[in-house]
């Protein structure tokens, strides 16, 4: 199994890139209302899929080397995920206390 | 398999003795003397946070404030709490007995990154220098946790320096835990699984993944902080729009599972010495290692139950009061796995089984103590009280502490090739027990009846209990200074230690020299055998 | 097991706590991945609470995301992009030992990065002249001045953290370039900080769409 994606590939990848930064620039011009943040982060999760796959070579990588790659990002999403179960549902109950600022 | 030609596995000098001078020890990258070096680091930061909290215990004695100032009492508290947790809790096991034990444990001759290792201790020392100099130039009020806008308008105080201070020590701890999941994964001797490493590697290696993951959060964090304080611009300010109580979402990211962090390690000593004061194989060696795994976890997912009265949502502290119980689980199965494993074993009642029962039956009372404060209801009773300090002292001093002792008394032979006096030893654990109960039991009962914490006052009717706890504390304090006294004899005047005085299990003991030489083995071992192959009946002693 | 690895003049030697050549490179990728891991967190705990403050605050940060340059923006998400690429071909390079292009593709990614570098500090003293740096002063009329402050402080901090990454990023690969001009370079120590090169390069990947684009447009 060879360790290193070949340079062929890396072009391929770096044009498949570019076409997904055009994209999603094209896509924040188009109203799509609140699909413009999922598109947006969307394409650029993909784009860090690339990078992470072949750039990165965890294609040709141990499952552990995967495991780790996953971690950082699973953990991110629980910092986000259970802090935004305060600030989303924090105004279900009216109190002058939930933003005070407003 | 290619070995090193160029590494002399004859030469017959321990690790002690191989080389000489300061310089061979400070810039040493053998995990054994690294272990030293931070065994000396925290032991004095220890007596530090000791005297800060003597001062705070002494200044209870009576209702008025009288020997502190309250200004002066809020930085005695917070100056303890900030050394203890981050100079001493947080490496106390990992960074002396995990960096001294993991490469031997697994069977390696060092850590993966040697020189990470003492770069580790390196940031370490730089953090306790500023830290130090943050206590010489007039301290922090503002609480361990740092809370905003207190912390970033408000306090008059060196916030910035003593931030400064935990965002390198934060490095030095990723970097340790870094290198343990690495050594873990990558330097296992042949034969030696995953499910045959000593439940000591799972715990630390729980432990590392915490460090890993939690402490950048921190880091980020009080740069935050930082930023707002020094450039007066909002970031957590209500005033500027920002909101204070993200910062408390950002700080317990970190800050829970840094709780774990400060009993994990714990419970791997006490799971080594259970067994080797029982002469049995664990009971249950998959819960008790995948319980690690678990409690490491779940332990990313309770912060909120410190905010359940800081004006967090209550749907958001419902969820959090609910995943808090799930903590307990693991948490109970290695107390029932301990317990089981003395069943029917031939217990030696050595100074190290004593701090290791002593741990389960505090860790217990912590624990249980949790699920009190986890409950949404009965924190708002209890939220900032001194329940909430005795609760965490159960855990981190009954818990923590006591392990480290144990896992000090234990491989003390190892480390030092000498035998502690064990009649003093024991004095020194039923000290410790008995001031330890004293000084924080009353706490429990003081928080329930309404003393909040953080205060150099409080209403006279409260005095009785607060004398007791300084009683306590009193002696909790020489038990603590008798080790330093026999440790440091034993190591000119103790018994020479055998390879294996406790004829316990494990590489560390069976394949290494006490003390061991500097490439821990003579030749890296093969293992064929599960950990803890105790004959069960055997006497031990 | 390990499998075994060729032994050349470009193949990091054996420390002498590793038994193998294979056993030590998994160790270096692997430690490698754990920091990168932390790192994650260490960007995700402001990218955090950007993403809270976005969504309590939706139109102030529309107003503070139209101050920024999307063609700029753009133009540096192209360009780290292209130092990627080049840096992974760099890696290639490496690992079959051809050195004269290992030295053109890192003086190239090395390029990239300081016109990427170059750009940005660009667009921060455009910023500055609009008085949109956060502090006493900092100016902007209308109704969200105060939580338009809050994304530029967000902003600030996001692309200063990023930067800075660059910035060591870039001096390592000074260093690379070095060794391969003296043909002392190791293969992995090339592939090692390409790694860290590529996580830098993620980290714009997200914050991009997040400052620059995030349904703001559109409004």
């Amino acid at each position: 199994m060879p360790r290193l994606a070949s340079p062929r590939t890396f072009l391929k990848v770096f044009i498949a890139l570019l076409a997904l930064t055009a994209l999603t620039t094209g896509a924040a011009f188009v109203p799509l209302g609140p699909f413009n943040d999922a598109v947006a982060l969307l394409i650029a999760a993909s784009k860090a899929t690339l990078v992470v796959l072949f750039f990165m070579n965890v294609r040709y990588s141990s499952r552990l080397t995967w495991a780790f790659a996953v971690a950082g990002f699973c953990w991110l999403a629980v910092l986000l995920g259970l802090s935004a179960t305060d600030f989303f549902t924090r105004h279900w109950i009216p109190s002058p206390s939930a933003f005070p600022w407003r | 398999m290619s070995t090193h030609p160029h590494l002399h596995r004859d030469d017959p000098k321990d690790y002690l003795h191989c080389e000489y001078g300061i310089r061979s020890w400070l810039f040493t990258t053998d995990h054994k003397r690294i272990a030293i070096l931070y065994l000396v680091s925290i032991t004095l930061m220890f007596f530090v946070g000791g005297a800060f909290a003597t001062l705070v215990r002494l200044e209870l004695i009576t209702p008025q404030s009288d020997l502190l100032q309250p200004e002066t009492y809020n930085r005695m508290f917070t100056m303890h709490g900030i050394v203890m947790v981050w100079f001493f809790l947080i490496p106390s096991i990992p960074a002396v007995l995990g960096n001294f034990l993991i490469p031997m444990m697994v069977g390696a001759r060092d850590l993966a990154f040697p020189r990470i290792n003492l770069l580790s201790w390196w940031l370490f020392t730089a953090s306790g220098v500023f830290v130090l100099i943050t206590i010489f130039i007039g301290g922090v009020d503002t609480g361990w946790t740092f809370y905003t806008p207190f912390s970033t308008f408000y306090s008059n105080s060196y916030a910035v320096a003593a931030a400064l201070a935990i965002f390198i020590n934060g490095f030095s701890t990723i970097l340790t835990g870094l290198n343990f999941i690495v050594t873990v994964h990558t330097m296992r001797a042949p034969g030696m699984t995953w499910l045959r490493l000593p439940l000591f590697v799972w715990s630390n290696y729980a432990t590392a993944v915490i460090m890993v993951l939690a402490t950048p959060v921190l880091a980020i964090t009080l740069l935050l902080v930082g930023i707002e304080r020094v450039f007066r611009v909002g970031i957590f300010d209500p005033a500027l729009g920002g909101d204070p109580i993200l910062f408390q979402h950002l700080f317990w990211f970190y800050s829970h599972p840094a709780v774990y962090i400060m009993i994990l390690p714990g419970m791997g000593v006490v799971s080594e010495l259970v067994t080797a004061f029982s002469r049995k194989r664990i009971f249950g060696y998959h819960f008790v290692a995948f319980a690690s795994m678990a409690i490491a976890l779940f332990g990313f997912l309770v912060w909120g139950h410190h905010l359940f009265v800081s004006g967090q949502s209550l749907y958001a502290g419902l969820v959090f009061s609910l995943l808090s119980y799930l903590v307990a689980v693991p948490s109970a199965i290695k107390v029932f796995n301990w317990t089981a494993t003395l069943y029917k074993g031939s217990v030696l009642l050595a100074t190290p089984m004593l701090y290791a029962l002593a741990f389960i039956g505090l860790f217990t009372m912590g624990g249980l103590t949790g699920l009190f404060v986890a409950a949404l209801g009965v924190d708002v009773h209890v939220h900032d009280t001194y329940f909430v300090v005795a609760h965490f002292h159960y855990i981190m001093v009954g818990g923590m502490v006591t392990a480290y002792m144990g896992g000090l008394h234990f491989w003390w032979p190892k480390i030092s090739g000498r035998m502690y006096p064990e009649g003093w030893a024991k004095i020194a654990a039923g000290l410790i027990f008995f001031g330890f109960n004293l000084t924080f039991f009353p706490q429990f009962v003081l928080g329930y009846l309404g003393m909040p914490r953080r205060y150099a006052t409080y209403p006279p009717e409260f005095q009785v209990w607060n004398v007791l706890s300084t009683a306590g504390a009193s002696i909790l304090a020489v038990g603590y200074v008798v080790p330093l006294f026999y440790l440091f004899w034993s190591m000119r005047y103790g018994k020479i230690a055998p390879r294996n005085p406790w004829r316990a299990s494990g590489l560390e003991w069976e394949e290494a020299d006490s003390p061991p030489i500097k490439h821990n083995f003579e030749e890296v071992p093969t293992v064929t055998k599960e950990a803890y192959h105790y004959h069960e009946g055997v006497r031990l002693g | 097991m390990v499998e075994a690895e060729p032994v050349g003049p470009h193949h990091t030697p054996l420390r002498e706590q590793f038994e193998a050549l294979g056993q030590q490179r998994e160790a270096d990728t692997l430690g490698m991945w754990v920091f990168l891991s932390t790192e994650i967190l260490f960007f995700g705990g402001v990218i955090t609470s950007y993403m809270i403050y976005r969504s309590l605050f939706a139109p102030a940060f529309h107003i503070g995301s139209g101050h920024l340059d999307l063609v700029s923006g753009t133009a540096m998400t192209v360009i780290l992009l292209a130092s990627s690429f080049t840096m992974a071909l760099s890696v290639h390079a490496a690992e079959h030992g051809l050195r004269r292009r290992l030295m053109l593709c890192l003086a190239l990614t090395l390029v990239l990065g300081l016109a990427f570098l170059g750009l940005k500090a660009h667009e921060y003293y455009h910023v500055y002249q609009e008085r949109l740096v956060p502090g006493s002063r900092f100016h902007l009329e209308g109704p969200h001045a105060r939580e338009v402050q809050l994304f530029m402080m967000h902003y600030f901090i996001m692309t200063g953290m990023h930067a800075l990454h660059m910035i060591i990023g870039a001096g390592m690969l000074i260093f690379l370039i070095t060794y391969a001009a003296r043909n002392t370079y190791k293969n992995y120590t090339v592939e090692i900080c390409g790694l860290y090169w590529h996580f830098v390069d993620i980290v714009w990947l997200f914050l991009f769409p997040l400052l620059y684009l995030f349904e703001l447009r559109t409004r």
